[in-house]
């Protein structure tokens, strides 16, 4: 990373510091913050959040590894979130899942190769009514079929 | 494409989608003094509608009676339990009632600072739920000196990001504090040590929800629906093989069988009451009362039809569990990873009888050994499905056993 761009890496954490307060109990939104924007909380971003908050640096990686929407490592530019719990399950969201790797060409869990999606399993979405579901960079889409996600999917590569 | 957009059409039911004008409760609050609320709310009886069900009045009142220069009211909307949307519904449709409900807890105990924890899946209601705070704001119901009183309160969104177990109380609030999400020992409870050492109320939305309505129309008018020990009403999130899911608000006491037709479920197998962490129904139990004293739920009613495998349906929820856990206790963590791998044992038909036996009796230990509801509840599903459903899933000794339905 470039000197200039950690310059203003720091300031803006120093920014969401002073904006949700320095202590530990800002830490779920500041980290919140920066994966939003950045969609990962790089290493460098991780000790300044430690330093301005005086506890230890791995003290926030533990942190980040607890919650599956925060990361460490970065991710692509869009995230799709697929719901896998019983009711989407049941509705054939595993039939959606291998339709969306296929067009894509990667696994749950991967980014594609130019990190444009990345796309990950979730549990329980909230939206069992309207299953099965998923989430793209935090919107949701409901009631979906092959054509819909496929749909939706392209629009991201 | 998205359905993001609230859905329009206005909801009936006998109480928390009874008729209501924002600002009421709050008004009619500041009319009568702190002890008259806590009493309306102990006549009413209600408890706690995220599925623990501990009575709402003792939580108010123990946190109401601790002096301390700092109180805080949280409300729980970090919904997680699978098959559970009942909250989505509240926060979208019917915000006035959650933060009215809210504003009264502040007052009754004495805290001037509110917290909704909303979930990160949920993070497409934050912007209209912080819009729909700085209305209330405009017209005086939060902020300053509320209504001319000398009674300020206000309130603040944090947003979760993905963690189940975080709906535990504890957890919910170590989180907040800017730790990982692992549920304390209890005691202390959070109504004397709770979000940052302070006395700390934590309700789910729907508890609040009912607050206003039995402030304004009294807790002998909430009494008067669901039975003796489950008074008022309960949102039954309902998905699954019928062909009316949704949010349905009905009087604690109503049978499975009744939910079944009024939701229009056709050739049902099963019913799984109360989530993941709740029990599976069978036919033979379809005459059982949904409430505190036999089926007990937090809104999760998903239904099964006669084509569903329940062994599917159990290893889904067992994979669930696992990834959820927190793993922080051994039980929970090593249990739930253990009764996975037997579901799948048997799924290839490569068990024994004592290996089921030894693993329904590791659940039981799971149940009394673990530290919080996650890993004292998960055995539930696995006990239940394999005990309801033993001629369906051992008859086949591990054919057909590898698809939903």
């Amino acid at each position: 990373m470039l000197t200039l761009e950690k310059n203003s890496l720091s300031e803006e954490i120093e920014e969401l510091v002073s904006l949700y307060g320095e202590n530990r109990g800002s830490l779920l939104e500041i980290l919140g913050a920066i994966e939003k924007k950045y969609g990962y909380i790089s290493e460098f971003a991780q000790q300044e959040v430690a330093r301005l908050l005086n506890i230890h640096p791995v003290e926030v990686y533990s942190f980040i590894s607890f919650f599956s929407f925060l990361h460490s490592k970065p991710q692509g530019r869009n995230m799709v979130r697929m719901c896998k719990t019983i009711a989407c399950n049941m509705k054939g969201a595993d039939n959606i899942s291998a339709v969306i790797e296929k067009e894509l060409g990667i696994k749950f869990g991967e980014t594609t190769k130019n990190r444009r999606v990345t796309l990950e399993y979730t549990n329980c979405l909230g939206m069992c009514d309207c299953a099965p579901a998923m989430l793209v960079n935090g919107k949701i889409y409901t009631n979906l079929d092959v054509e819909k996600a496929i749909k939706i999917i392209n629009e991201l590569k | 494409m998205s359905t993001s957009a609230v859905n329009p059409k206005k909801r009936t039911g006998p109480v928390i989608f009874s008729e209501y004008n924002s600002g009421d409760g709050i008004k009619k609050a500041f009319s009568l003094k702190r002890e008259d609320i806590l009493f309306e709310l102990k006549e009413s009886k209600l408890k706690g509608r995220g599925g623990a069900g501990f009575p709402t009045s003792s939580k108010w009142m123990l946190t109401a009676a601790a002096t301390s220069e700092k109180k805080f009211l949280i409300c729980n909307a970090d919904e997680g339990e699978p098959g559970t949307f009942k909250d989505r519904v509240l926060l979208q449709e019917y915000p006035e009632l959650v933060f009215d409900g809210m504003v009264i807890g502040g007052y009754t105990i004495g805290a001037k600072y509110g917290i909704v924890y909303l979930r990160g899946e949920y993070e497409y209601i934050y912007e209209s739920l912080q819009s729909y705070l700085q209305s209330m704001r405009k017209r005086n119901f939060l902020g300053n000196n509320i209504l001319g009183s000398n009674f300020s309160f206000d309130i603040k969104i944090h947003l979760g990001a993905g963690a189940y177990v975080c709906g535990e109380e504890t957890a919910l609030i170590e989180s907040l504090e800017g730790e990982r999400g692992e549920p304390r020992n209890r005691p202390p409870y959070p109504v004397n040590t709770g979000y940052m050492g302070y006395p700390t109320v934590v309700n789910n939305v729907e508890t609040l929800a009912a607050v206003p309505h039995i402030v304004c129309k009294s807790g002998k008018w909430f009494k008067k629906f669901g039975t003796d020990k489950s008074t008022g009403s309960k949102l039954f999130s309902v998905s699954g093989d019928c062909n009316k899911p949704g949010v349905y608000e009905l009087p604690w006491g109503i049978t499975i069988r009744e939910l079944l037709n009024i939701v229009e479920a056709e050739n049902t197998k099963a019913v799984q009451v109360g989530g993941a962490s709740g029990i599976c129904i069978p036919k033979s139990g379809f005459d059982r009362k949904l409430g505190y004293e036999d089926a007990a739920t937090g809104g999760s009613v998903i239904v099964f039809n006669e084509k569903r495998n329940m062994l599917q349906v159990l290893k889904n929820f067992m994979e669930f569990f696992v990834e959820e856990s927190c793993g922080q206790c051994t039980p929970c963590r090593i249990g739930n990873v253990k009764l996975l791998e037997g579901v799948e044992k048997i799924e290839k038909g490569n068990y024994t009888f004592s290996y089921i036996n030894t693993l329904k009796e590791l659940g039981n230990t799971m149940k009394v050994a673990s530290k919080c509801g996650l890993g004292q509840s998960s055995p539930n599903s696995f006990i239940s499905i394999l005990e309801n459903f033993k001629d369906e899933i051992f008859k086949s000794n591990g054919a057909n056993n590898d698809r939903v339905g």
